[in-house]
């Protein structure tokens, strides 16, 4: 607390004048700091848009259940008809909705192309069932169907769906990784250019010592500075990344995963933590490395 | 007064106490050894001896720059390996210390240097106060100077400034005319004998037997002598 007071007393800028301009070494932290923030702009993109992806595909997926219809020509409409029944009797679903012509046209369009005749081909009756409670029960309505509709087969996604949330949970700690290596990497970073400027103000400090200096005063005058230096560097960082965010390709233009990589909504508010928490990290490492030090100075 | 209380004032009335001090740098011989001194408000000391007798060490000593090996060492009162780093660094606010070659933080103003102590300890820098003191020190042209454009003199004059500005109790000088021709250690002594009678103590670590004889005459000092790793009383041989 002591430190934390003497970084925010004004002392007419007194403090940090006890402790020589750097110059170039100063520029040269500015510049890490910041460059270590652009690239926690984009780990934090990369972590948000995976955990939306996520999400999406947990949340869309699961919300509906596909039953798929496979019959001789002359049956399938019976076929259709009892498991449409059958499925508004099923308990947490809504109501079920069978894809029409076009629709079906439109999803085989990737492989036939637009003017496939969709009719001529023996395609399956597919309906949409959405899923409203908790009470859903795909393993039960399974059994009914096979039961009940010899050419129907429930699709739940499972299959599709665990291996693309895997993914995006995979890609997803990827990114809090990164976040965490950059934090490191940039406590690494202050703590060796900390000890820099310490070990070349060896005067500096002996002659604070001699004059009676607490060991917290003289680390706040460092811890101070680079302080500063992280979190100006790392502001500079966090503007130029979020710009280069923007600039982006909107997720909607095409609809792919790489073009979604950025902020939605209150998430452009996530990259103002990134001074806050490179301040932080600059203020913990220099106390860190100027308290160990000045310990071995008597 | 209480038996114990007055014990304990008068234990805080010696500022510097020693008690058979003994002191070794690492895996050597002990370079001091058996040294009772006790230092007293209002005394000025002179410290003598040849040169590597650890008379720089003595003032080390005084200020908690070491600590001793053996023996009981006590400054204002408190036993000197008790100290917390804190207490030394409020111990030594109690203390002005002036080297042969003293250091400054160059890239700052000879003002700013001087009243660097104020800055350190938080408290508030009385300009008519700082620019009193760079006038008694003859220095009031070079305020604004940095100190690596000083000339020796003029360093020892600044050094004892900022020695001075927290009026310590003690003020130790080790070697302080050590780089500087006979008028100009006249003029620095002057200010010692200053301080010394306006009630601060005074202990100055020189071989410049001369310098001694010459303060003497001004002002009662005592003279110890290191020889051999002891403390004496040196008399009439001066």
């Amino acid at each position: 607390m002591t430190l934390v007071r003497g970084l925010l007393r004004d002392e007419g800028g007194k403090g940090d004048r006890i402790v020589p301009p750097t110059g170039f070494t100063a520029q040269l932290t500015l510049f890490s700091a910041g460059a270590m923030a652009f690239l926690a702009v984009f780990a934090l993109a990369l972590a948000l848009a995976t955990g939306r992806l996520a999400d999406h595909w947990s949340t869309q997926l699961a919300g509906s259940v596909t039953v798929r219809i496979s019959a001789p020509a002359d049956q399938q409409e019976g076929q259709v008809q009892t498991a449409l029944q059958l499925l508004r009797t099923t308990p947490g679903t809504g109501e079920p909705r069978q894809l029409p012509q076009d629709e079906l046209a439109k999803l085989l369009e990737p492989w036939f192309g637009p003017d496939m005749p969709v009719d001529a081909l023996p395609v399956p009756a597919l309906i949409d069932l959405p899923i409203r409670g908790d009470d859903f029960d795909a393993e039960g309505l399974r059994l009914r169907l096979e039961a009940e509709v010899p050419g129907a087969i429930l699709d739940d996604h499972t299959e599709w769906r665990r291996p693309l949330v895997s993914a995006a949970k995979r890609l997803r700690m990827l990114g809090i990784v990164s976040l965490l290596l950059i934090t490191a990497a940039s406590a690494a970073m202050i703590t060796l250019a900390a000890k820099a400027a310490l070990a070349a103000n060896g005067q500096v400090i002996r002659v604070l010592r001699l004059i009676g200096a607490r060991d917290l005063t003289i680390a706040t005058a460092f811890v101070r500075r680079f302080t500063r230096r992280a979190a100006i560097g790392s502001a500079i960082g966090t503007v130029l990344g979020v710009g280069a965010v923007s600039i982006l390709p909107d997720a909607s233009a095409a609809g792919g995963f790489l073009t979604g990589l950025g902020f939605q909504g209150w998430d452009w508010l996530m990259p103002l933590s990134i001074p806050l928490v490179a301040a932080a990290v600059g203020f913990l490492a220099t106390r860190w490395a100027a308290l160990n030090m000045l310990e071995a100075v008597r | 007064m209480p038996r114990e209380r007055r014990a304990e004032t008068e234990k805080r009335w010696r500022l510097i106490e020693m008690r058979d001090v003994g002191f070794g740098y690492h895996g050597r011989a002990e370079l001091l050894s058996g040294m009772t001194l006790s230092l007293q408000p209002g005394m000025f000391h002179f410290l003598t001896g040849p040169s590597g007798s650890g008379k720089t060490t003595l003032l080390r000593l005084c200020y908690a720059d070491l600590l001793p090996t053996a023996g009981q060492m006590t400054a204002f009162g408190h036993e000197l390996r008790d100290l917390s780093r804190d207490d030394i660094a409020d111990l030594r606010r109690r203390v002005g210390v002036v080297h042969q070659e003293p250091q400054f933080l160059d890239h700052l103003p000879v003002a700013e240097n001087v009243a660097l102590p104020l800055s350190v300890a938080h408290e508030p820098v009385d300009m008519d106060a700082l620019r009193d003191l760079l006038g008694w020190v003859q220095l009031s042209q070079h305020a604004r100077a940095l100190p690596p454009s000083l000339s020796g003199g003029e360093r020892q004059r600044a050094a004892l400034a900022r020695a001075v500005i927290l009026s310590p109790d003690l003020i130790l000088a080790d070697e302080p005319t050590g780089n500087l021709d006979w008028d100009m250690s006249m003029r620095l002594m002057q200010l010692l004998i200053e301080l010394n009678k306006s009630g601060k103590t005074v202990l100055v670590a020189t071989h410049d037997l001369n310098l001694i004889r010459a303060t003497k005459a001004q002002v009662t000092a005592r003279v110890l002598r290191i020889s051999g790793g002891n403390l004496q009383l040196a008399g009439a041989d001066l």
